[in-house]
């Protein structure tokens, strides 16, 4: 409340100096005669005017060169993409051509007012108007902009281009949503899924992937875009709430994310994030300590880093949607990729809310087909009956029946293929349940189990003396029947390996 | 100079009644019922002059509250981590005050709503309100030679309908929600969604509705202005005979009436949107937890819409401030203004092309970039008739006789400013220079510099210059001087440091900029504007005092003609009543800037041709 009143009293104080001084200077002018006053008042005016000119011309100037490290495409603020020098370029040769117009209009406007403020008994010269003045400098601007024009244009178009089809390239997604950036890759088949806004479920389907669509199964979900240097890069930008725009400002690359409609943007990263770090290492204010409190923090230039960041009004978030950028060499990216994992499959796949719960993916079977092979091929080696036994995981029985579902089918042409590769080899086909419910219907149903394994080998033609099967009911547990998860774990079906 | 006015005075006063034109005012007693008691001589008035003097204070008080937020905002970018807890008897709730520390910091939202409302306020209740409204009313009647506008009741509707749209977003800003905060732009989906933005709730509806009251406001004044300066113009006033303000009101006008009709259409859909279900701008949205109903709209068809207006808006604020600085230019460098043809068609191509290059607000925002080509074309050409303007005003100057006070000062500001603000136009008309300046503090810079001061610096030069017209007394000319000065040095330390935050790259809209290392180098920088805004706020409060105490206590107008001047306006008796000429209506002989011809200082429109002279301009 004090600050209130302190702040009250000194805004009655000015009005009542402001008023004042205003008294004391109408009061004086009637004294000394109003037009005497007029002409000195023009007089000091004048050198008012030509004082403001240098002062102003000066500290332009000066705060040009004191700032000329943020100059675009020079010292530290070089840009870090292929289309982007020209850009700067265009930028330079604009500030050169204004930068001149500025000067020159500024020196004649403050130069004019010094040299013609009002003398006593001089009439201005009466000069309505020259129409060879004016026919020169209207056509001296349209000439520099014709120029500025066509240089921004043909800039402009070639930077905007989309990728044509056969060019080589890398297509990542950039989607904003109140208050942050998803980012999406491809994954190993180089292509984006299909995406509907109504699949979106937090948590579950951030960018409402169809997971029906295979090019899904392996994008990638990074939280930093991370690019090999010197690829082209398309990023393919959504929103999905309201518009967001993507800004990488040391690429030049920004163009809006507008939900409903993609935009996109063809960059080339011309400077690894390392390359950057150096070119910033002789700029004594990237020298400065990275925390200003702390000393011994390392110096601004070790710790740069290319960022992301929105540039269209978002809400209250809107200035706090940051990631990271990491531009490397290819062999590191390369690296990084590997190391990520598919959204899908580490999020999604076999939870409630996968769609494709009752499916076996094309990426499962040869998955499955080379723990399996990896799987017989250690029991090829090892030498105690135990370690023969090969548990067959991907078998499924239609529920409470020994009759064999579809997705068995992979498992067990694995299988096939094994014994047609080892055509020696003979075995013993096991089915187990857990502990549930009557133990003699148990026992049934683990011997009819492991007989349809064992038709269906024949069917496909295993000979019969290669082959046997029985039923163990529950009588062999793995695991404990009172959890679930040990439940599970029993009831299975078997193979061991009896000659080879 | 004095004497020479006070000798042709009554020449003046002689001219209108042996050359005058009589509509036989006096016989009607036209004036009579508007005299009649106070309600409707200051409140309810019809007389184009109370309303100019109404729209120029309701603007005022807009420019402070407008300007007092830009401080406030201004304060959380300079001192972020500075306790703003003596701000929440002002702010309340707005500031959040920490309870362990006792600091209080501004709340996100109400950044945004400081920042929408600095916007919108300046654009539409200032700049356009207070600027046009104010001096297309006070002018075009008087500098034509017309009793009053064509329609003084639609006149009088025009500030009312303004008043009511005040009223309605001063509301808006007391909501619980707050104001809306969405930017002045109103971009949906932001604005459309409530769920997207607290502001974007009943803020927004207030925030429609009163733009679509101010919208009615502006068209009312439009076809006024419009109607009177094609139907109105005394006898001999042909409108190459016009001054250099009434083309610009003129022009204005005709932008306004064509353009703002097109910004409430597009306010029409976003209601829809907001409150109907349906989906012009909305399209696969998924916020708040749910997917929205909405397909198949586009937010860029909204985009389209408001800069079709938006373009044209911001030469509906600069025109007028170029016809004022034309004018008070002319008249305090007693000197022609260079060019007058030049200038007038510079006017109408500005108006012509500014309604076909909107899209360059849009270069980023997702539209074909190819469409682009023709947007930077037509852009960079409206930099041809600029520069034939700031050529003709500085020639204006070249052996003149600069009269010094706060009007020509004011206007060779403007001149600077336009300069500074209209050059780094040509950066980012240009879509390749474009996409890294867009939504950086270099536009910031840019458009402040070209269209907020500059249009200012127009509006001071305007206050001052017409104020004895308008009060029957004069601003104080040292308090004038310091403002003049204060203003101009300070609007450049606020602005010009921003054009380097904007090369770097830094966004503008952002609330602090420690989230990001690259935009986190500048906080002396932020310091030091913020400081000069707070020290070039208060210069603005030396003018207000000035303002209002002048009202009542300044210096007496003792001749009817104190500048010297050619026009209109100056024939009439010191107060003129309603009706502006008590007896027959002045006829006009010659154009508007006879200064200085044949060794004569000035000679004013009534003048008769002399023998053997000759009109040539």
């Amino acid at each position: 409340m004090s600050t209130g009143l302190i702040i009250l009293g000194c805004l009655i104080l000015i009005v009542i100096v402001v008023i004042q001084i205003g008294k004391v200077t109408d009061l004086a002018a009637k004294i000394r005669g109003e037009e005497a006053v007029q002409y000195e008042t023009n007089k000091r005016t004048a050198n008012y005017m030509l004082l403001f000119l240098v002062g102003f011309l000066g500290l332009t100037i000066w705060s040009a060169w004191h700032y000329k490290n943020w100059m675009l495409g020079y010292g530290p603020h070089e840009a870090a993409s292929a289309h982007g020098p020209s850009l700067d370029s265009a930028f330079n040769i604009t500030l050169v051509f204004t930068g001149i117009v500025f000067v020159l209009t500024h020196i004649a406007l403050f130069w004019f007012s010094y040299k013609y403020a009002g003398k006593k008994g001089v009439i201005s010269t009466f000069m309505p108007h020259d129409n060879k003045l004016e026919v020169i400098w209207t056509a001296v601007p349209a000439v520099v902009m014709c120029f500025l024009v066509i240089r921004g244009l043909v800039a402009w178009n070639e930077v905007m281009a989309d990728v044509s089809s056969d060019d080589e390239h890398i297509e990542i997604e950039a989607s904003g949503q109140q208050f942050l950036w998803h980012l999406r890759y491809p994954g190993p088949d180089g292509k984006l899924g299909t995406r509907n806004f109504r699949l979106i479920k937090q948590g579950e389907n951030p960018l409402g992937q169809d997971w029906m669509d295979d090019k899904n199964l392996d994008d990638l979900m990074p939280s930093e875009i991370v690019l090999p240097v010197g690829k082209k890069v398309r990023v393919r930008i959504t929103a999905i709430d309201v518009l967001h725009s993507f800004d990488l400002p040391h690429f030049r690359v920004k163009m809006d994310a507008v939900p409903g409609m993609p935009t996109y943007f063809v960059f080339t990263p011309t400077k690894t994030t390392e390359e950057y770090r150096q070119s910033l290492k002789n700029y004594p204010e990237y020298q400065q300590p990275s925390d200003p409190k702390d000393p011994t923090s390392p110096p601004l230039w070790k710790t740069f880093e290319y960022e992301l960041a929105c540039t269209e009004l978002c809400g209250k978030g809107h200035f706090s949607m940051r990631r990271l950028v990491r531009i490397v060499s290819d062999e590191e990216y390369e690296k990084w990729l590997k190391d990520q994992q598919s959204y899908y499959l580490s999020n999604v796949r076999g939870k409630d809310f996968d769609p494709r719960n009752d499916e076996v993916l094309g990426m499962e079977v040869q998955q499955r087909k080379q723990d399996f092979n990896t799987a017989v091929e250690k029991a090829l080696s090892a030498t105690t009956a135990e370690e023969k036994i090969i548990r067959l995981d991907y078998i499924y029985y239609k529920a409470g029946a020994a009759e064999l579902d579809n997705r068995s089918k992979y498992e067990l042409d694995n299988l096939i293929a094994v014994l047609n590769k080892f055509p020696k080899m003979t075995i013993e086909i096991t089915g187990h349940t857990d502990s549930d419910g009557d133990d003699a219907v148990n026992l049934a149903l683990s011997q009819q189990r492991a007989r349809a394994v064992h038709d269906y080998l024949l069917s496909n033609q295993i000979a019969s003396p290669r082959l046997r099967s029985r039923g163990f009911g529950e009588t062999k547990p793995l695991d404990s029947n009172e959890t679930e998860e040990g439940k599970a774990k029993n009831r299975r079906t078997e193979f061991q390996i009896l000659t080879q | 100079m004095a004497n020479a006015t006070t000798v042709t005075l009554d020449r003046d006063d002689k001219l209108i009644e042996e050359l005058g034109f009589d509509d036989h005012f006096h016989e009607h007693e036209h004036g009579d019922k508007y005299k009649s008691n106070f309600i409707t001589k200051y409140i309810f008035s019809m007389d184009h002059k109370i309303i100019a003097r109404q729209f120029l204070i309701t603007g005022m008080i807009w420019a402070l509250i407008g300007a007092g937020m830009s401080l406030i905002f201004r304060l959380q970018l300079g001192f972020p981590e500075e306790s703003l807890a003596w701000l929440r008897p002002l702010l309340g709730k707005w500031i959040e005050v920490n309870a362990d520390t006792g600091i209080g910091t501004l709340a996100p939202e109400f950044y945004y709503a400081l920042v929408t409302m600095h916007g919108t306020i300046i654009v539409f209740f200032v700049l356009t309100a207070g600027l046009s409204g104010t001096f297309s009313n006070l002018l075009i009647p008087l500098q034509l030679g017309a009793r009053d506008m064509a329609s003084p009741l639609l006149n009088m509707l025009s500030y009312w309908f303004f008043f009511l749209a005040s009223v309605i977003m001063f509301y808006s800003l007391f909501l619980s929600t707050g104001p809306f905060s969405g930017g002045w732009v109103a971009y949906p989906p932001l604005s459309a969604l409530p769920q997207a933005s607290d502001g974007s709730g009943t803020g927004m509806t207030l925030w429609i509705l009163s733009l679509v009251f101010f919208v009615i406001s502006v068209g009312l004044g439009g076809i006024n202005y419009i109607t009177t300066v094609l139907n109105m113009r005394t006898k001999g006033m042909s409108m190459w005979r016009m001054p250099l303000t009434i083309w610009a009101f003129f022009v204005t006008a005709i932008l306004a009436l064509l353009s703002f009709p097109v910004l409430v259409s597009g306010f029409l859909l976003l209601m829809f949107d907001r409150g109907m279900g349906t989906s012009f701008y909305l399209s696969e949205i998924f916020i708040g937890g749910q997917a929205l109903d909405h397909v198949g709209g586009s937010p860029i068809l909204y985009q389209h819409l408001f800069w079709f207006l938006g373009h044209p808006e911001v030469y509906i604020i600069i025109l007028p401030a170029m016809g004022l600085t034309s004018e008070v230019l002319a008249i305090h460098c007693r000197k022609p203004i260079f060019g007058y043809k030049a200038m007038v068609y510079s006017i109408l191509a500005i108006g012509f092309l500014s309604f076909i290059v909107w899209a360059h607000h849009m270069f980023m925002s997702g539209v074909n970039p190819f469409i682009a080509n023709f947007f930077v074309i037509f852009t960079l050409i409206i930099a041809v008739p600029s520069a034939v303007k700031v050529f003709n005003w500085i020639t204006t100057i070249y052996k003149s006789n600069v009269r010094y006070n706060a009007a020509s000062m004011f206007a060779i500001g403007f001149v600077s400013m336009f300069i500074s603000g209209g050059l780094t136009g040509i950066f980012l008309g240009n879509s390749a220079i474009d996409i890294q300046m867009h939504d950086t503090y270099f536009v910031v810079a840019h458009f402040h510099i070209v269209m907020g001061v500059a249009a200012f610096f127009g509006m001071f030069a305007g206050v001052y210059h017409w104020f004895p017209k308008m009060f029957g007394r004069f601003m104080n000319e040292t308090i004038g001087k310091m403002h003049f000065w204060g203003t101009l040095i300070g609007a450049y330390a606020i602005f010009w440091p921003m054009h380097y935050l904007g090369m770097a790259g830094v966004p503008r809209r952002y609330y602090r900029f420690d989230n990001f290392d690259t935009f986190s180098h500048f906080s002396e920088m932020n310091k030091f504007i913020t400081i000069a805004a707070i020290v070039t706020f208060g210069f603005q409060l030396l003018m207000v005092v000035n303002f209002f105490y002048s009202i009542w206590k300044g210096k007496k107008v003792t001749s009817k003609n104190p500048w010297g001047a050619t026009t209109l306006e100056w024939t009439t008796p010191i107060a003129p009543g309603h009706g502006n000429w008590p007896g027959k209506l002045p006829t006009v002989n010659r154009w508007a800037y006879d200064y200085g011809k044949n060794g004569e200082e000035f000679i004013s429109q009534v003048e008769p041709m002399r023998e053997g002279e000759t009109e040539d301009h």
